[in-house]
């Protein structure tokens, strides 16, 4: 967890992330791994003692993790959800706006280009799962 | 026409600072070639066999003459004095180094293009009608919607790592000239219960090596839940198309493997959820951009004849016959400019021509232009009192070629002279057929027949969807050519079926024309190539081809 990049204010989850299988089967786990197949609608029930997801990236170019991280954030999951494995700098921001709060990639990223990356774009042109105003707000008041 | 605002532009200026900053990590070797590739491909950039190519996004078709003008620049600065108008309605530049790519993107975003989400497995430019606005058969203008869907699609954080590349049509005419129903999506205009105007939505469609025609999934979309249900469809396919397998990887495959019934049904379970979290986009925002699509100042009282004198010559009675259609304002005509003259790279315009182009249009066309998905380019909006004038100045540059929709109007890929996923050359194949029907009165008594080649299975020349298809394939190291028949890409839509064995590149050539005599013979009085096809069907194709 060396590479961990949080975008939270409140201390990073201690328990270990189980598998959604086991996140289901045992009722005090607080952590899950979603893998990029599973279904995030599974763990909607559960909010109420999930602290952590943690949703894997295989590789970077399977965008099921996505679809994944806004189904939790629009069912109103408001825990840490974080991205793991395959996961770069150029999709950061994509993930950002989906609702990942946190980065455990499996290289180092280059901070100074995750700056830049994330600050680049002032507008957006969709509502998603972070605060940013899509322009047709902006244009219209 | 859409004019950007300052937020526009502010996304398409970070863009071009973006792809700067990742071809210099690329080129400093902090980004592989395998992280590299799909960032570029975003972004239109291509490596083909000799060089890079760079696909230049046409928002549904779209062109005033200052863009046209700069892809005169862009041909001539970092090309090779030509561009190629594509299938999608985008023009792409051959010859691009990549150092050069984030210039050229700083150069067209100058004059608000750019080519953003023109190639890899993202939301594709959105193609829709040619003849919007100006076309007498549509039921509403489909551009306002094209754009809103062209922002909304713009980087969408969800849906920019789908398992493979992902195509919207817009039609709102019964006449589909966009080959609508070959894509991800086809959402055409249609009048809902209420009278309210809102959309059909077909999904599944698609070419490639697996062609589908794409399957109803709504009859009406009310027009407010437009990019939630788009959202949803998305959603559906993100989640659960194939990734194991990239020729199994398209909406396409997972409607078919689903059924289009119990597709329908996860797209509308999606919906119902996503609903109350997707706020619809604001009607303000509608009316911004339609009032962009107003209608140009057409005169009025205009005499709705052409000068009999002028229209005496025939050459350009020729053109007036084939290239100029009905325009919903008395007294002016929609113009079709070939790229398809004898000889000649079907879709390919020097950059002279586009500049004279951009000329012409500013002169007599409302400074309005839009490509077509047959590789051609509109004039929307002409007078007919200019259009004579505009006829001599076309004539003059080569571009008053009399045969769209005619045999030598050929939809063509680039092929194995520049595509490194081609199998087999298909330039040489459509300039061999079109010189062997390069008589007019020939093709004029064979009347619309459209034939379209592609150098590989990926179909990029749309033969599934030909009245002829040609396919290239590689046969034990040599080019081989299969003919298809029977296809069509417009609101009849259908898919051509191979004849049988394949043949060499002249082979083909003389297939087609046994083809061709079949028709002559069993044709009645007016009757179109494809239904005679439909009328008699396959045999007496075969037994003419292979005897």
């Amino acid at each position: 967890m060396d590479n961990l990049l949080r975008f939270r204010d409140d201390e990073p989850h201690e328990e270990p992330a189980v598998t959604l299988d086991a996140f289901l089967e045992q009722s005090d786990a607080t952590a899950v791994r979603l893998e990029a197949g599973e279904d995030a609608r599974l763990l909607i029930p559960h909010f109420g003692r999930l602290a952590l997801v943690e949703v894997s990236f295989p590789r970077f170019r399977d965008g099921r993790g996505y679809s994944s991280a806004r189904i939790l954030r629009e069912a109103g999951y408001t825990g840490e959800l974080r991205a793991e494995g395959d996961v770069l700098v150029d999709q950061l921001l994509f993930m950002r706006r989906c609702g990942f709060d946190s980065f455990a990639p499996a290289q180092p990223l280059d901070l100074d280009v995750v700056k830049a990356s994330l600050e680049r774009y002032p507008n957006v042109y969709q509502t998603a799962a972070d605060r940013s105003v899509p322009v047709w707000n902006l244009r219209h008041g | 026409m859409y004019k950007y605002d300052r937020f526009d532009q502010e996304i398409v200026d970070a863009r071009v600072d973006e792809f700067r900053d990742q071809t210099r990590r690329r080129i400093a070797g902090e980004l592989s070639e395998d992280q590299f590739k799909p960032l570029r491909l975003k972004n239109g950039l291509y490596l083909q066999l000799h060089a890079y190519m760079l696909r230049v996004a046409v928002p549904y078709g779209m062109m005033s003459g200052r863009q046209l003008r700069m892809l005169g620049h862009i041909a001539r600065t970092y090309s090779r004095d030509y561009g190629h108008f594509t299938t999608r309605q985008n023009m792409q530049f051959h010859w691009i180094k990549l150092e050069q790519a984030p210039d050229i993107l700083a150069e067209l975003a100058t004059v608000e293009m750019h080519a953003i989400q023109t190639s890899g497995e993202s939301i594709r430019n959105i193609s829709s009608d040619h003849f919007a606005g100006a076309a007498a058969d549509e039921i509403a203008d489909p551009r306002p919607w094209a754009e809103l869907i062209r922002q909304w699609t713009t980087f969408h954080p969800e849906f920019s790592y789908f398992p493979r590349k992902f195509k919207i049509a817009l039609t709102a005419s019964d006449n589909d000239r966009v080959a609508a129903l070959s894509h991800d999506i086809a959402l055409k205009l249609v009048p809902g219960p209420d009278g309210e105007i809102g959309f059909c939505v077909h999904v599944g469609g698609g070419m490639g090596r697996t062609p589908f025609i794409a399957k109803l999934v709504r009859p009406y979309l009310p027009p407010q839940h437009l990019l939630s249900y788009i959202a949803a469809i998305m959603r559906v396919w993100n989640r659960y198309g194939r990734r194991d397998n990239i020729h199994k990887a398209r909406i396409k495959i997972l409607v078919h493997d689903l059924g289009a019934e119990e597709f329908t049904r996860q797209v509308e379970e999606e919906w119902q959820l996503m609903l109350p979290t997707e706020p619809p986009f604001p009607q303000a925002e509608l009316d911004r951009i339609a009032v962009q699509f107003a209608p140009p100042p057409f005169e009025t009282g205009l005499a709705d004849t052409i000068d009999p004198a002028a229209a005496a010559d025939p050459a350009f009675a020729r053109w007036l016959t084939h290239n100029v259609h009905a325009h919903r304002q008395p007294g002016y005509a929609i113009v079709t400019v070939s790229l398809k003259p004898p000889g000649g790279i079907p879709g390919d315009i020097t950059a002279d021509q586009l500049e004279l182009l951009a000329d012409l249009a500013e002169r007599y066309a409302f400074d309005e232009l839009r490509s077509t998905h047959a590789q051609n380019v509109v004039l929307p909006h002409v007078r007919k009192a200019d259009l004579h004038a505009l006829w001599q100045a076309l004539d003059a540059a080569g571009l008053a070629t009399a045969n769209v929709d005619l045999v030598s109007d050929i939809i063509v890929c680039p092929g194995l002279d520049y595509c490194s996923l081609a199998n087999a050359r298909s330039i040489p194949v459509a300039q061999k057929i079109a010189d062997r029907f390069a008589d007019y009165d020939r093709q004029k008594d064979l009347g619309e027949l459209k034939i379209k080649i592609s150098g590989c299975i990926n179909a990029c020349g749309h033969h599934h969807v030909g009245h002829i298809g040609i396919l290239g394939v590689d046969r034990k190291g040599t080019e081989n050519y299969q003919l298809l028949l029977g296809g069509s890409g417009a609101e009849d839509a259908a898919l051509a079926k191979i004849t049988g064995p394949g043949f060499d590149e002249d082979g083909v050539v003389d297939a087609v024309e046994r083809t061709i005599e079949r028709y002559r013979q069993l044709r009645t009085e007016g009757e179109r190539f494809l239904d005679t096809y439909r009328r008699v069907g396959f045999e007496p194709f075969k037994e003419a081809i292979y005897g």
